[in-house]
């Protein structure tokens, strides 16, 4: 065997390999062009379509919108509305909603920050056998349906729901909290929280016992450790989950439309009733092609910018 | 360390928090009341109400379906993408692929939903296919966002693997394809499990998507929940949500006392 | 220690101009991008021989054993293996296996299995799998090891199942990437002389890429010693330490003494040198090929010098110094002194512990002479 020369034995493989490579095909461009093309026709084309027909106009038919290119005798040609635009910006409900869809991301990311945090924390610091008990209490709700999960803090907070009827029994007045922000604060804390406390506790579970312990042997009281050697250690921590809970809370649908009241403003929630109520598609497109702009753009911008940040700490 | 009294209190408030709501939720659905909130005894009759509802089993049975095959196209692209991430360096196009298949992690439901609404009807227009819209769409639709956590998951547990493990196994004679499918896909492979498994819980449980991809007649289980439950409350759903949170929970401690189990074995024979 | 393997004077093939080599590098070269790994390296390898490439991080070492086993194709250059041209050939088709540094053990295999695999690639009947497995696990003793995952067995144990491994095809040429890297001293020593001696039983080519001299020159027949993607020397281990051929080499194996020097005098049978920093002339035994007034090194290692406190019986002033004892190392067999010279040049000095206990050591702060003989140094080029 080992003096006799080696010949390349007949393997299926190779013999599929072969095959392929006769249609000018090699296993790594297949492995690269598969998904490629999938998501470039899946993905890419759409947002291409989307800003297409949002520089369309509504008008009644199948489809419900004005045709960009018309054939006249012969000639091509191409019609282009920015009226859908000019409503975003001139009509004031929708800056107000894309500001509003801000600035409830940003309140109920930070409350469920406040939250999350000492919860991660909590749980990092617990003796070993309770922690992966702990955490799969955290990752369990996560793995059930998130419209559930909604649909169960309605039957909580309703006017004849749980929390009043707990208040009742103490004497206590019954509390508007649905359809208001307050509860779409609740539902957002209530829904994501998994997603805050998760990274915290990847991070907050590999600091050194021994760096709190050098800090308090330097004479730091253990909240003055917290603040200068825990929290700016856990800081990407922090970014990464503020990141999972800000990010899809800004387009959230579900938790406005059942939980909010007709005055919570969310871009989501305007684009999906633009779309299914007013059935106006040419304007839902220039909602989406704004939230794009305004939203999703700077957030990936962000992002890559803190990844190389992450890339030069190390 | 100290003992302190606040990090124990903050975390069963927050457990309490994260727990009572679903907890209430799987009492209620055994009460014998319509009006869910007030109790008037033990019965399983909703359960026996949901299991009357052709509208409600049928859209079970569709939600099932489209997880399941969104989930396995997700898998197979996902994986793909994560391999052409991870094992070809070099390009061209990588840059764009990588922030492409990041991106729908970054996109809001609405936009995906409506965008590939859009595209259906496009391409309709254009070359007659998709005719009409259904599970065939929210198919499509799923497997392309789902793929992106699939890319995630893979990727992360192809770029711990240690490159020496192919290369050996092609020095002992493994064709590139083969040693793919001796080495890389069994040592994937619970990444693999569990990016197929999120998949098949995004999928079943996207109510947005679906809601703009799908045609008449095909509304998926979220769909048909939502409209109850936009109406008020509605106790055959408090029972859906317990089954679904029984079946949700065995899996998970299932999943950890087999990685427990496996932990220890290992614990045991090092020791 | 490890023996080496015993081959005859006459029968070092490197010696005979006329003898085949087994596996032949020629002007390989090979970029990653810019940076260039190997740089136009060419090597001869004779059958049975157990060759070492040695060379810090970055030498190239490894990129020349990835070209070797099929990993890495050459940006230039040919290799070839038993005659046969292999430069382009995949690695899953070449006569070579390769050892890995991380082992490289499949987590999801027996031990068993990961022996078989290079064997069903070949499509052996599975009887014949089976016996020859069983013939590698007694090879490298883990006979009743067969069943296990390479998680259960130790760090020596998973280096013994990736040798048998990488022998199970019966390859014509072994590759061993750092193969005792990754064990302890003490382990290192005991599967150095184990490495040998499989190597002697089945009579195959080793390359082994290393980084630890020590390990280098036990097991080596010869060593590459290279640097920054050349071939700074080959030579057999005895010549690699007492004649390199270059400043690098002589400082990277072992430790040495380096002074600059001036020729004063160059003739046929030998060459005196005038070094301003040994404050004293250098009478090297033998001719060198140099000219009057050329600047030259001279490398001297700590164990050829002699101390003493009396200045030794003149040869001509020359290969005689003296400085002051400023640091004292005792390691028990032997004592590292520091000599401080006039000129500011320390001087490393090791001098074998011959007496038990000796009173009269020289000690710290004691002005001594440093002697040694004509055939003592190497003169290296600058």
């Amino acid at each position: 065997m080992s003096d006799s020369p080696r010949l390349p034995p007949r393997r299926p493989w190779t013999m599929l390999e072969r095959s392929l490579a006769a249609f000018g095909l090699s296993g790594r461009a297949l492995v690269i062009a598969a998904p490629a093309l999938w998501l470039t026709v899946f993905f890419l084309v759409p947002l291409f379509v989307v800003f297409g027909i949002s520089l369309a106009v509504k008008q009644f038919g199948r489809p419900p919108y004005s045709p960009l290119l018309t054939t006249d005798e012969g000639t091509v040609q191409l019609t282009l509305h920015l009226s859908n635009y000019l409503r975003l910006l001139t009509d004031g409900l929708y800056v107000a909603a894309y500001l509003s869809s801000i600035r409830i991301a940003l309140i109920s990311t930070l409350i469920t920050l406040l939250i999350g945090y000492p919860m991660a924390y909590a749980i990092a610091r617990a003796p070993e056998r309770w922690r992966n008990i702990l955490l799969m209490l955290v990752i369990l709700p996560f793995w059930t349906s998130f419209l559930l999960r909604v649909y169960a803090l309605t039957g909580f907070m309703r006017g004849n729901g749980v929390i009043n009827q707990v208040l009742g029994v103490f004497g206590i007045e019954p509390l508007v909290m649905m359809q208001t922000d307050f509860a779409v604060y609740v539902g957002i804390v209530y829904t994501y929280l998994p997603f805050m406390i998760l990274p915290l506790y990847t991070n907050l579970v590999k600091l050194d016992g021994a760096l709190l312990e050098a800090s308090a042997d330097l004479g730091s009281r253990p909240w003055q450790t917290f603040l200068s050697v825990t929290l700016p250690l856990s800081l990407p921590g922090i970014i990464a989950g503020s990141m999972l809970v800000f990010i899809p809370a800004i387009g959230e649908f579900v938790i406005p439309s059942l939980l909010g009241g007709p005055e919570t403003l969310m871009i989501g929630r305007v684009l999906w009733d633009e779309f299914f109520q007013a059935a106006n598609w040419p304007r839902a497109a220039a909602v989406a092609i704004a939230m794009l702009v305004v939203v999703v753009i700077p957030i990936l911008l962000l992002q890559k910018a803190q990844d190389a940040i992450v890339e030069k700490g190390r | 360390m100290r003992r302190g009294w606040f990090l124990p209190i903050t975390a069963t408030l927050g457990f309490a928090f994260l727990y009572l709501p679903i907890m209430s939720l799987v009492i209620f659905s055994f009460n014998e009341n319509r009006l869910v909130t007030v109790w008037s005894g033990f019965s399983t009759k909703w359960y026996g109400e949901l299991f009357a509802d052709p509208q409600m089993l049928g859209a079970a049975w569709r939600s099932l379906q489209v997880a399941f095959f969104s989930a396995s196209f997700a898998l197979v692209l996902g994986t793909l993408c994560a391999v052409a991430l991870v094992r070809f360096k070099r390009f061209r196009g990588r840059t764009v692929l990588a922030g492409t298949v990041s991106a729908p992690l970054v996109m809001p439901d609405v936009i995906t939903g409506l965008a590939l609404l859009l595209l259906f009807v496009a391409m309709e227009s254009l070359i007659g296919w998709p005719a009409g819209r259904g599970i065939v769409t929210i198919i499509i639709a799923h497997s392309t966002f789902c793929m992106a956590y699939v890319t995630v998951v893979v990727q992360s547990r192809l770029s711990d693997l240690d490159l020496s493990l192919e290369e050996a196994a092609m020095d002992l004679g493994a064709t590139p394809v083969r040693v793919f499918f001796d080495i890389t896909l069994p040592i994937i492979a619970p990444a693999l499990v569990s990016g197929w498994l999120l998949a098949f819980t995004l999928s079943l449980d996207d109510l947005v998507i679906a809601s703009f991809v799908s045609g008449p007649g095909s509304s998926t289980l979220p769909m048909v929940i939502f409209s109850k439950v936009r109406l008020g409350v509605s106790p055959d759903v408090n029972a859906l949500a317990t089954i679904i949170i029984g079946v949700v929970a065995l899996g998970v401690v299932a999943a950890m006392l087999i990685g427990f189990s496996q932990q220890n074995r290992t614990r045991a024979r090092r020791g | 220690m490890a023996k080496k393997p015993q081959l005859a004077f006459e029968t070092r093939p490197w010696r005979d101009p006329a003898a085949k080599p087994f596996v032949r590098v020629r002007n390989v070269s090979k970029k990653f991008g810019d940076v260039v790994a190997v740089n136009d390296v060419s090597l001869d390898i004779f059958k049975s021989e157990l060759f070492c490439l040695l060379g810090g991080s970055g030498s190239g070492k490894s990129t020349l054993l990835r070209m070797l086993a099929g990993f890495e194709v050459p940006t230039s250059g040919t290799i070839e293996i038993d005659g046969q041209d292999m430069t382009h050939v995949a690695p899953y088709n070449r006569p070579v296996n390769m050892m890995f540094q991380s082992y490289a053990l499949f987590p999801h295999m027996s031990v068993e299995q990961n022996i078989a695999y290079g064997l069903k690639r070949d499509h052996l009947p599975s009887g014949e799998i089976r016996d020859r497995v069983a013939e590698l696990l007694a090879l490298v003793k883990l006979d009743d090891y067969g069943r296990r995952r390479p998680h259960q067995l130790s760090g020596g144990q998973r280096q013994r199942v990736a040798l048998a491994r990488a022998l199970a095809k019966r390859p014509k040429l072994l590759l061993l990437d750092e193969p005792l890297g990754a064990l302890d001293k003490k382990l290192r020593e005991e599967t150095q002389f184990e490495l040998v001696k499989i190597q002697e039983t089945l009579g195959v080519t080793f390359i082994v890429v290393t980084h630890d001299q020590e390990e280098a020159m036990t097991l080596a027949t010869r060593i590459g010693v290279m640097n920054q993607g050349e071939i700074a020397m080959i030579g057999e281990p005895h010549d690699i330490y007492e004649f390199p051929n270059s400043r690098f080499v002589a400082s990277f194996i072992g430790s040495v003494n380096m002074v600059e020097g001036v020729v004063t005098e160059d003739e046929p049978d030998h060459v005196r040198i005038r070094s301003a920093d040994l404050g004293a002339d250098i009478f090297v035994g033998h001719g060198v090929d140099c000219a009057p007034d050329q600047i030259l090194w001279w490398a001297v290692r700590p164990e050829k010098i002699t101390l003493s406190r009396e200045m030794p019986a003149a040869t001509d002033g020359a290969n005689v110094t003296s400085g002051v004892v400023e640091e004292i190392g005792y390691l028990g067999d032997m004592t590292v002194y520091q000599v401080r010279l006039e000129s500011g040049k320390l001087m490393r000095v090791t001098q074998t512990n011959t007496l038990r206990g000796n009173p009269d050591a020289i000690t710290w702060d004691e002005r001594v002479y440093l002697s040694w003989d004509p055939t003592a140094g190497s003169v290296l080029p600058v």
